[in-house]
């Protein structure tokens, strides 16, 4: 087997192989579990910035294997595999240190982070699929690998959040499994290829591929938390934070955007889309989306929920951008897959460091907050600022970018929709930046279980990530237009895809 | 009609009478009874129908001493196994 | 030669073993499997190179004779006999040392129930087909009754009750059939049956069709499999639902496709009804369910409707019956390691209860791990062999434009899932919420072997080329 064929095996291998040892590692071995860990997500970082500048010079990485005649499984690095390959590794080591530190003396740390692995192998797998059959299969491969995360605490309500997630992802599965076979019965083997591998589709079969486009995108979207299918979302939050971290960040709901983006660009092809009339629903749904989950983020006293909802809300950017055509849009949509994946796991790091720290859960309870977690609350701050799309954040270059898309594509009510959302984001994130630096602290915290330690608000690992993520953030904003950052990649990706028409 | 004929639709009788009491009946050892009527009205089909142009068939003939054969293991594990429950029926009532 | 070894040599390793009592018994099964297991895969290699063998026995050929005949469907189930086996043997033995039980009567059982599926397998006309399936019910009664138990013993009673009735039909078919047609030759009567069969020869078949349903537990024949399965010791009820009730659908199956072929397609709809009723049915039992091994049982006759669903798509030619091979393999390697893997469960608590598994995870990893895959093949969710089953069911299903059969399958993998998940979800409890339990030691042979067929079930999709292979060249169709 050669390098080209081996790399994209090894990043897949890097956390499959020590996720399995985790599985047999007898639970007070933390040491070696830690080492496993940390090797196993340096080593796919590091076989990932290889494969960069690989891609980068020219070089191309695949895999093929043909598992039933006419079926195959095949792996590619593109461009756009890059780009979430390189999103997931990195958020992925910083996911878990704070993993490592959030789950200190908690019970069952093999079992969640044997999970932990190969849920970022199946993110991995999902991300080089070279084809629908392959997608699916690591798609499913997700759910069974966040089922167990989910229900890690083993309360009631996680059991029940778990179930709930288990059977919408399933049903969503089903209907991606009924998609794929509908499109083979009309079109074939599907490949992902630029420019849609059914743009030259001929006209007979338009509606058996407009039901096609609705299965798949309904399968997808019910990970991706497209309104009506993001019940499970707000209740998979009894996880522990760092899973919510990665369900929000950088696997599940990415993975589900992840999907929409590959289906509208490399199966069906953006022209071919809006020709057959898909493009108009997806808008409406996606801005729907963003507009309910905003709403629904304003009640919610539970900061996790909050956030959750903003998650939905967010995502549905990402939807919104594909479902617009023209390049603009689509670098708007594809870079807010990175911007969205940083700022929210500042979120959701901040979000656990508070409840960790000081047993804080709520919005309520945040009062005064930042003068006993100065730094996690600077991060927080970021991150909000970002998601509002506040000057100099990565959130701000997203909503540019889409919101030019929607004027270039005479979408006006777009960008009401956009500005609209921003305002409510405004409304959900600043009252808690203002309780947390301006108001008064109580007199205690509802339960204080990591003492101050000069400047060391809570344990290092669990500092570390938030602070690494919201500088993130800031730098994709500020250096937006260097040479390999998220803006730039993105633009190269859009290039491709409208056949060199890019801005 | 031919006797061979109106063996055949006896045996026939015989299985439908067998296969009826086997279905309801309750107590098991009549049933195991009923199943061998009905064994024994399948195998008067087979040596019924055994004959062809007035030459008797030597086939199925060799293949209803192997049927009956067979009836007989199972009715012996039907009665093992009848034997077996009522003794433990016996020891805790 | 080497088809007559197959049904020679375990009758003979049996028959040893009941002579030479329980100690060498499990000594003797081991070295027979393992060399069935040799044969059988010397077999397949055979077939898939030079076609079907032929082989008759004594020299004499039929209409007096019998002809032995493995095509490559046949010589794929005798490799998977042994594959499920194979493993079997070693649980059987570690469970049998861990009770302190004698076991003296499972290894000539055993022997017999192999003998009987082999010869199953290699039958080539109605007759002999009728005596293998006998003896098969026989030797799974016997194994079914082995443990004593009162249960076991009523069960074992009405299991052979319905195989004996289900027989009666069948043979009794089987004489109209030789009534008409002069010949019970499989390869004679699919010459000699025309287009369009008069009466008897279709009230034949209805009534043969009638009596291996029963045998294959289809519903609404399958009264007697729950209570069976249920209640047996864990290694039989893993035979029994792996192989046992595969070797009646392999009858139907054949004579499907040999001898009722053309006229057949109008009436493939039936065994397709029934097979989604059984789907229903049986998960919806299977939900309910207070055991564990009654819960498997029931979803052992959930699976059984599913293969059932192939029949209206045979027109479509191959990749049904790849879909169909695939689908008896995958069921039955996973529906071994669930039983297997009860069987631990029942040795570790005590108990044979759902609700009773919640401590089990954190102990017995490798056991639960072999729930959870057997669980995936069963659902059929890549990356195993259930899945390609099932994906080879749907596009076939398209080809021929059965909608409604896709809906079937697909739901059927989402009632799996609710299931299964009832199982696994239970090693999610906090220690709040667990009930301590004290566990007794289990031998880690048995949970590797749990592991190892679940894993089996999983993997059998990676030979899924070679499978096709010999399903092409050993000629089925």
């Amino acid at each position: 087997m050669n390098m080209s064929a081996a790399l994209p095996l090894a990043a897949l291998a890097s956390s499959l192989l020590p996720g399995m040892v985790i599985f047999m590692l007898p639970e007070a071995r933390s040491r070696t579990r830690t080492a496993l860990n940390l090797a196993s997500a340096l080593t796919k970082l590091v076989l990932v910035v290889v494969m960069l500048f690989g891609v980068h010079a020219g070089h191309a990485y695949g895999f093929r294997h043909e598992v039933l005649p006419g079926v195959e499984l095949a792996f590619e690095m593109d461009a756009l595999a890059l780009l979430f390959v390189t999103l997931s590794s990195g958020l992925w080591l910083l996911t878990t240190l704070y993993a490592i530190g959030y789950l200190e003396q908690s019970p069952h740390r093999n079992r969640f982070f044997g999970f932990f692995s190969l849920c970022v192998t199946a993110t991995i797998g999902i991300s080089m699929a070279a084809n629908l059959f392959t997608f699916f299969v690591f798609y499913e491969l997700l759910t069974l690998a966040t089922y167990p995360l989910v229900a890690h605490r083993g309360t009631p309500q996680a059991r029940r959040g778990a179930a709930i997630y288990l059977g919408y992802t399933l049903v969503g599965g089903a209907l991606v499994l009924t998609g794929i076979i509908w499109l083979r019965s009309i079109a074939g083997p599907v490949e992902f290829t630029a420019g849609g591998a059914l743009a030259a589709a001929g006209a007979e079969h338009q509606t058996g591929l407009r039901i096609a486009f609705a299965l798949l995108v309904a399968g997808v979207g019910v990970k991706a938390a497209l309104v009506p299918l993001h019940g499970w979302l707000p209740r998979a939050m009894v996880a522990p934070a760092p899973v919510s971290a990665l369900l929000h960040a950088v696997a599940v709901v990415k993975a589900g955007a992840f999907g929409i983006v590959r289906i509208v660009f490399e199966v069906f092809g953006i022209e071919h889309a809006q020709a057959l009339g898909v493009l108009g629903p997806l808008a409406v749904i996606a801005a729907t989306t963003v507009i309910w989950g905003s709403l629904r983020a304003l009640t919610q006293d539970e900061l996790k929920r909050r956030l959750a909802f903003s998650t939905v809300s967010q995502v549905s950017y990402i939807a919104l951008g594909v479902a617009i055509v023209g390049p603009q849009a689509t670098i708007g949509g594809l870079v807010h897959l990175v911007h969205q994946g940083i700022m929210k796991i500042t979120l959701f790091f901040c979000a656990g460091n508070y409840a960790e720290t000081l047993g804080v859960h709520r919005v309520s309870e945040m009062n005064g907050i930042a003068r006993r977690m100065p730094l996690t609350s600077v991060a927080f701050t970021l991150g909000a600022l970002g998601m509002i799309g506040a000057p100099w954040t990565a959130g701000a270059v997203s909503k540019q970018w889409l919101t030019a898309g929607a004027e270039a594509a005479a979408m006006g009510w777009v960008t009401w929709v956009l500005t609209a959302s921003s305002l409510l984001n405004a409304a959900y994130f600043l009252p808690i930046v203002y309780r947390a630096w301006c108001r008064r602290a109580p007199a205690a915290w509802p339960h204080e279980h990591i003492a101050r330690q000069r400047w060391r608000e809570t344990r290092w690992l669990l500092l570390l990530p938030p602070l690494v993520t919201a500088a993130a953030t800031l730098g994709a904003g500020v250096l937006a237009d260097a040479p390999m950052s998220p803006l730039t990649w993105v633009q190269l990706i859009a290039a491709r895809e409208y056949g060199g028409a890019g801005p | 009609m031919s006797s061979g004929l109106f063996y055949a639709i006896l045996g026939c009788a015989l299985f439908a009478l067998g296969l009826a009491a086997t279905l309801l009946l309750r107590e098991a050892l009549r049933r195991v009874l009923a199943f061998n009527v009905m064994g024994s009205g399948g195998f008067l089909v087979f040596v019924g129908l055994a004959q062809r142009d007035g030459v008797v068939d030597p086939v199925p003939q060799a293949m209803v001493l192997t049927g009956i054969v067979v009836a007989v293991a199972a009715t012996a594990l039907a009665l093992a196994l009848l034997r077996r429950l009522e003794q433990t029926d016996a020891h805790e009532p | 030669m080497l088809i007559a070894w197959l049904i020679v040599l375990p009758l003979g390793w049996a028959t040893l073993a009941w002579i030479a009592g329980p100690r060498r018994g499990a000594a003797l099964a081991f070295g027979g499997v393992l060399v069935q297991t040799l044969l059988a895969l010397a077999l397949a290699r055979e077939v898939a190179a030079h076609g079907p063998v032929a082989h008759a026995v004594g020299g004499w050929g039929a209409p007096l004779g019998i002809d032995l005949r493995a095509d490559g469907l046949s010589a794929l189930l005798i490799v998977l006999t042994q594959v499920v086996t194979l493993p079997l043997v070693l649980y059987t033995h570690a469970w049998l040392d861990a009770q302190d039980r004698d076991g003296a009567i499972l290894w000539p059982l055993l022997g017999l129930l192999l003998a009987a599926l082999h010869a199953l397998f290699l039958s080539t006309d109605l007759f002999n087909l009728y005596v293998t399936l006998e003896l098969l019910g026989l030797a799974a009664v016997a194994l079914v009754a082995s443990g004593g138990e009162r249960a076991q013993l009523a069960a074992a009673l009405r299991y052979l009750l319905a195989s004996l009735v289900a027989s009666g039909c069948y043979l009794l078919g089987v004489a109209i059939v030789y009534g008409v047609h002069g010949t019970v030759s499989l390869a004679a009567l699919s010459a000699v049956l025309p287009a369009q069969p008069g009466t008897p020869t279709l009230l034949a078949g209805a009534l043969m069709l009638i009596g291996l349903m029963i045998k294959t537990a289809l519903f609404p024949f399958h009264a007697w499999l729950p209570a069976a399965h249920g209640s047996a010791a864990a290694p039989v009820s893993a035979l029994l639902s792996a192989l046992v009730v595969k070797a009646s659908f392999y009858v139907i199956l054949r004579l499907r496709l040999t001898v009722y072929t053309s006229w057949a397609e109008q009436l493939d709809w039936l065994p397709a009804l029934l097979g989604g009723g059984a789907i229903v049915y049986g998960s919806w039992q299977a939900l309910r369910a207070e055991r564990l091994k009654m819960l498997i049982a029931y979803s052992t006759v959930a699976q059984l409707g599913y293969l059932f669903l192939l029949f209206p798509l045979l027109a479509v030619g191959e990749v049904a019956l790849l879909a169909g091979a695939l689908q008896i393999l995958a069921h039955a390697l996973a529906k071994a390691a669930m039983f297997a893997a009860a069987g631990i469960a029942l040795l570790a608590t005590g108990r044979d209860s759902v609700a009773g598994l919640a401590s089990l995870a954190g102990a017995l990893p490798l056991t639960w791990f072999a729930f959870g895959l057997a669980g995936m093949s069963l659902m059929g969710l890549p990356p195993s062999g259930g899945f390609l089953a099932k994906w080879l069911l749907i596009d076939a299903a398209i080809m021929r434009e059965q909608w409604l059969m896709i809906v079937l399958v697909v739901a059927s993998g989402l009632l799996a899932a609710a299931y299964v998940f009832r199982i696994l979800s239970r090693a999610f409890r906090d220690a709040e919420h667990e009930r301590a339990v004290a566990l007794r030691r289990v031998p880690r042979s048995m949970e590797w072997v749990a592991f190892a067929l679940a894993a089996a079930s999983v993997l059998v999709g990676i030979e899924a080329g070679a499978i096709a292979e010999l399903l092409g060249a050993g000629g089925v169709r």
